[in-house]
């Protein structure tokens, strides 16, 4: 009797951490979305309730062709990264050799581990050495270039697990490498290209600092503009245009999950979760 | 033997191994040898040795420890209790859940949080603590970005732990272990790679933050990072700054290499 009560309380103790965390965790966001609606034009002092800010956020042309130019760069960006990035697993599956695969790994996650500033910091070196113009090319160039290695690693465990004697088999019925890419190795991967294409759309929509160096003047995302004018000080469209964005990303995962619920296969164990969530941009 | 020859669809992927991954670190080491003028030197790394960034690289040091230090003691008791709880899958992704919302939106926050007149100097004034300068001091810098890297640090740290055999822990209690010396004996060994990815996970970024520093902590603490953002996009040394981004990649290889080469050790 005595020790189950103390288990009890140890759960107490337990659940009141967790949901410590969890407060801590999402009170900044909540705080963001409730200030948006404060006509005091304050973060401390609520004194109404307005929309004037979402009025803001939506009667700004500059902002919406901003909000454009990120989506535009995340999609396009992630496509393209995620068609070299099933090709890269394909190389990587198909190298014989421990030692050459091991290497082909490493040089595939460097983009993955290293830090933002350094990979902005090269990318602009490396743009301006081969002269391309800072501003679109140069933005989706780099969100091509970081997203490629993610997708890979989201793709990578699927292949590895596809039995090899599903393309034997289809070889030995007259398939040409070209079928048993499409109609074999394609279907069966999709799942990760799907997370791979997914992970990489994230990395884009969320990618502050590499943008931030090769982002010319006159050209910007969400993310850039979001700290320009947050060095310039609290305004509360920022707060607006936060909220908006919370709602769009809950969205996104929902629709994502909805997406990965349907497929009733059993889930592929990453093997670097932290790659799952993406570290931080 | 079949795939001899057909390759060329390959060309695409090591070309962007070619030209995005190994280029631009040679490139970087390239212009760590010119000075502002253009003129060949080693001067950027004779600059370097010399006090000011001595101490800039110890201080970058000192807030990347601490701040991976307070993200693990938050983060494993929090992966620990989240193992334990019904509906886990659920839980955990509600800790992900505020990864996937811009980072500089989340640090803007603080900006009102920590400000003259926000909660916690409301908070402050109310226990008679008296109104405080949270914002732009090392504290701030480190509980944002303790605060930004948690759920990097919990997610490795609950997969290990939820990997784990109980019936090891379980074992340990039968055998007469206390509590702490079960988690100290078998749990947190057991666990080690999950820590150690996690650790990595926070220490590298947190070398490199700078827009953190920027927003949070106004210009009082530079890091690695601030100064790599510095020489590239305001003063345009950009010599100095991949001197920089240099030593900033070597860190990080012997890092990588350091925690890579025990892993292999503990699974082999």
């Amino acid at each position: 009797m005595k020790n189950r009560r103390r288990v009890k309380n140890k759960n107490g103790i337990a659940n009141i951490y967790l949901v410590l965390v969890f407060l801590v965790l999402y009170a900044p966001i909540f705080y963001l979305m409730y200030y948006s609606f404060n006509s005091g034009g304050t973060m401390h002092k609520f004194e109404g309730f307005t929309l004037d800010y979402y009025r803001e956020v939506v009667a700004d042309t500059r902002l919406m062709i901003i909000v454009i130019n990120t989506l535009v760069i995340a999609l396009l960006s992630s496509a393209i990264a995620t068609i070299i990035a099933v090709i890269g697993a394909l190389a990587i599956h198909h190298v014989r050799s421990r030692r050459a695969k091991n290497t082909l790994l490493s040089l595939n996650n460097v983009l993955i581990v290293s830090p933002d500033v350094i990979i902005g910091a090269s990318f602009l070196i490396l743009f301006t050495i081969v002269g391309i113009k800072l501003g679109f090319t140069s933005v989706l160039l780099s969100h091509v270039a970081f997203s490629i290695p993610i997708a890979v690693i989201m793709i990578l465990p699927h292949l590895q697990e596809m039995s090899p004697t599903l393309t034997d088999a289809a070889r030995d019925l007259g398939a040409t490498r070209r079928d048993v890419l499409t109609k074999v190795i394609l279907p069966i991967i999709k799942p990760g290209i799907f997370s791979g294409f997914f992970m990489a759309l994230t990395y884009s929509l969320d990618d502050f600092a590499v943008t931030f160096f090769v982002t010319g003047n006159g050209y910007s995302t969400l993310s850039v503009e979001i700290y320009s004018r947050a060095r310039q000080g609290v305004s509360l469209s920022i707060n607006a245009l936060s909220t908006l964005i919370f709602l769009f990303t809950i969205l996104l995962v929902i629709g994502y999950y909805y997406l990965n619920q349907r497929k009733s296969r059993p889930p592929v164990q990453i093997a670097e979760p932290v790659a799952e969530a993406g570290v931080p941009r | 033997m079949m795939s001899k020859g057909k390759s060329y669809y390959l060309i695409p992927y090591y070309l962007w191994i070619a030209l995005f991954v190994i280029a631009p670190v040679l490139l970087v080491v390239y212009y760590s040898l010119f000075d502002l003028e253009g003129k060949l030197t080693l001067n950027n790394y004779v600059n370097f040795f010399t006090p000011v960034y001595m101490r800039m690289m110890l201080n970058s040091f000192w807030y990347a420890f601490l701040i991976t230090v307070f993200s693990l003691l938050v983060a494993y008791p929090a992966a620990y209790l989240l193992t334990r709880t019904k509906h886990k899958q659920l839980w955990l992704l509600l800790i992900i859940l505020p990864t996937w919302i811009n980072l500089l939106l989340k640090t803007y926050a603080f900006i009102g949080i920590f400000g003259t007149f926000g909660p916690v100097n409301n908070f402050f004034d109310l226990v008679g603590l008296g109104e405080q300068q949270i914002l732009f001091t090392g504290f701030s810098f480190v509980f944002v970005s303790v605060y930004i890297f948690i759920p990097f640090m919990i997610l490795p740290i609950f997969s290990a732990l939820d990997e784990m055999n109980l019936s090891l822990v379980d074992a340990a209690r039968d055998l007469g272990a206390s509590g702490w010396t079960t988690f100290r004996r078998v749990v947190f060994p057991l666990t080690i790679s999950g820590v150690r990815s996690g650790c990595m996970a926070v220490f590298i970024p947190a070398l490199s933050l700078f827009m953190i520093t920027r927003l949070i902590a106004g210009n009082r603490v530079i890091t690695l990072g601030t100064a790599i953002e510095q020489h590239f996009l305001v003063t345009q040394d950009w010599g100095m700054g991949s001197t920089v981004a240099v030593f900033l990649i070597a860190i990080m290889a012997l890092f990588m290499i350091l925690t890579g080469g025990s892993r292999k050790g503990v699974r082999g």
